[in-house]
């Protein structure tokens, strides 16, 4: 029953999952991903991301709730599912002992069509591992290891738990590529991601998750979108913040003063910078360090941060008074 | 980068319940070979033990009981042999890899549960008849044992013991926390079972009311049914009464691991 062609190959509804000891990891989320798309999970942790992943590798069942992907329960329909799907765990899972060849070879054998293990050790850099026990592997080689035996199967969908963290810059950089060579070729990847910039630039869309729900959800651009953008300068000597033209008609929604350093957030960073250029200019002052930044996900991801701790904050004083 | 053919995928080929098993049998034999102390408990101590049980029974009064020094040595090493070389061994496989995540990282994949515990379980298994077979004989030889008189019997115990150790070890796991922990858990049940199944000396010889007790204990049937194989003289109610105890350690095992197995690490 082939009929998803575009379709949404993961389709979560009203999510739920409570541990043992009552806590409710889940809070209610929905969301789908569509066929040959990234879908990345962003969130401080103990947000959720990782609690939510393993529903929907069928690790777990949900409190409440459906998930389905390639059009089955992962749970209830295990068989149909996991010879479709390839995971990656956020951490490891592999006896120590082994050799990276024979844990590969041991995955092999439990993967319906496998291509075989060399194959995928050298897509990840891991050929001249392959005698190496797993135990001398360095961190982010295990990840590596980790990545190559979730794509044994040539699976249509892949979950990846941060599968970048512990990696340097170039091994999150080839795993980056790799990613984006197989959603190309149509695999469906939802991943998790301590990484913004990761998120930003490989995610066709992505969620903002705290305390087990969606904060928000969208494109990286949307979610961009109504974050300000940021400038920031230096004050010429002998000037104060006073003698800076209006901010108001300047565009700028909120300024701080940090030493000699002025930082502006503004929705119209054109309107700011042109005014602020041309104040400059006709004062023959320099604006030294000048940096204008539009919007990116750090801002959002921020200020997300920081209204839950003020909530928090709230939350406290609130019962402070109470006592 | 190529990384997937998505348009012309192949029908794969899909992988069996035992190639899986199989697969996952391979590596824990390996694995098995690199763990050198346990390797050395599990060949030597149910080689060495079998020894003190039959200086033992030089001071016993075995006529009574019916019994000869064969009878008694030869069912209390395959005891020894499924208590060291399967049970204990098998704890530990069991808590490392759970420790090691590796039960958790099959468990996203195609393998189902039963067979990630019998694939691990097997080389386990496999060793532990192996060296059941080799003790047999070396016991026959040495004591001068005649032929068994009811074989099948002796098959029963044997194949029901190796089964009821492989599950009672996945049990005790579930409660068992660490590798190191997993060197203690496994002693409460070896303990009992070589001073109360019948190993240092027959139930025979025991007072009525315990020897009943001890009847019921999960390895008194394994060595009753391998006992009775080599004498002969066991009753069909004996026989009856053996085969149901061990089949419903079985079960109450296999029911607990449903229950209680878990797959990751406490937290």
């Amino acid at each position: 029953m082939e009929t998803y062609g575009h379709e949404h190959v993961i389709q979560v509804t009203d999510l739920r999952r409570v541990y043992g000891g009552g806590f409710e990891a889940v809070r209610g989320i929905s969301f789908s991903v569509r066929r040959g798309e990234i879908f990345a999970l962003l969130g401080t942790n103990g947000a959720g991301k990782t609690s939510t992943v393993e529903l929907l590798e069928g690790l777990a069942a949900p409190a409440d709730g459906r998930v389905r992907v390639l059009g089955h329960d992962p749970y209830t329909e295990r068989s149909l599912v996991r010879p479709r799907t390839g995971v990656m765990l956020q951490e490891g899972g592999f006896p120590s002992e082994l050799t990276v060849a024979e844990t590969a070879r041991m995955w092999a054998g439990c993967v319906s069509g496998a291509r075989p293990p060399a194959e995928v050790l050298a897509l990840v850099g891991l050929e001249s591992k392959a005698r190496t026990r797993v135990k001398q592997l360095s961190g982010g080689q295990r990840r590596r290891l980790d990545l190559a035996l979730a794509l044994l199967g040539d699976p249509e969908v892949l979950f990846l738990d941060e599968p970048t963290t512990g990696l340097d810059a170039e091994g999150r950089r080839d795993t980056r590529e790799l990613v984006s060579a197989l959603r190309d070729g149509g695999t469906t990847v939802l991943l998790t991601t301590h990484y913004l910039e990761e998120a930003e630039n490989l995610a066709d869309r992505l969620a903002i998750m705290h305390e087990g729900r969606f904060a928000t959800t969208g494109t990286p651009a949307e979610v961009t979108a109504t974050e300000p953008s940021r400038i920031s300068f230096e004050l010429p000597d002998g000037y104060f913040a006073g003698d800076l033209p209006p901010l108001g008609e300047l565009g700028v929604a909120g300024h701080h003063t940090d030493g000699r350093m002025i930082r502006l957030s503004t929705h119209e960073p054109q309107r700011t910078a042109t005014g602020l250029l041309m104040w400059a200019a006709q004062a023959r002052v320099e604006l030294r360090r000048l940096d204008v930044r539009s919007a990116s996900l750090e801002e959002a991801f921020l200020r997300i941060a920081k209204e839950v701790s003020a909530e928090r904050t709230r939350g406290t004083s609130t019962k402070e008074y109470a006592a | 980068m190529s990384a997937t053919h998505p348009t012309s995928r192949p029908v794969p080929a899909a992988t069996t319940a035992l190639s899986r098993m199989a697969a996952l049998a391979r590596a824990e034999l390996t694995l098995l070979g690199r763990t050198r102390g346990a390797l050395v408990a599990a060949l030597f101590v149910p080689l060495v033990l079998p020894v003190s049980t039959s200086q033992a029974s030089q001071e016993m009064d075995l006529a009574e009981a019916g019994l000869d020094t064969g009878t008694l040595v030869l069912p209390a090493a395959v005891g020894f042999s499924l208590l060291f070389a399967v049970y204990s061994v098998l704890v530990g496989t069991f808590v490392v890899r759970r420790e090691e995540l590796v039960l958790k990282r099959l468990r996203t994949g195609e393998v189902r549960d039963v067979e990630i515990l019998a694939g691990s379980a097997l080389p386990a298994v496999l060793t532990g008849l192996a060296q059941c077979l080799l003790l047999a004989a070396g016991c026959a030889l040495l004591l001068d044992m005649s032929a068994p008189s009811a074989p099948h019997l002796a098959v029963l115990g044997l194949l029901s013991g190796l089964v009821m150790c492989a599950a009672l070890a996945a049990v005790t796991a579930s409660f068992t926390r660490t590798g190191e922990s997993a060197q203690v858990t496994p002693m409460p049940l070896m303990l009992v079972s070589m001073l109360g199944s019948g190993m240092f000396f027959p139930l025979e010889l025991l007072p009525d009311r315990v020897a009943s007790v001890c009847a019921l204990l999960p390895l008194t049937p394994v060595v009753t049914l391998v006992r009775g194989g080599w004498t002969g003289d066991l009753s069909a109610n004996e026989t009856l009464g053996a085969v149901a105890t061990a089949v419903a350690w079985i079960v109450v095992s296999v029911f607990a691991v449903r229950r209680w197995f878990r797959w990751e690490p406490r937290r």
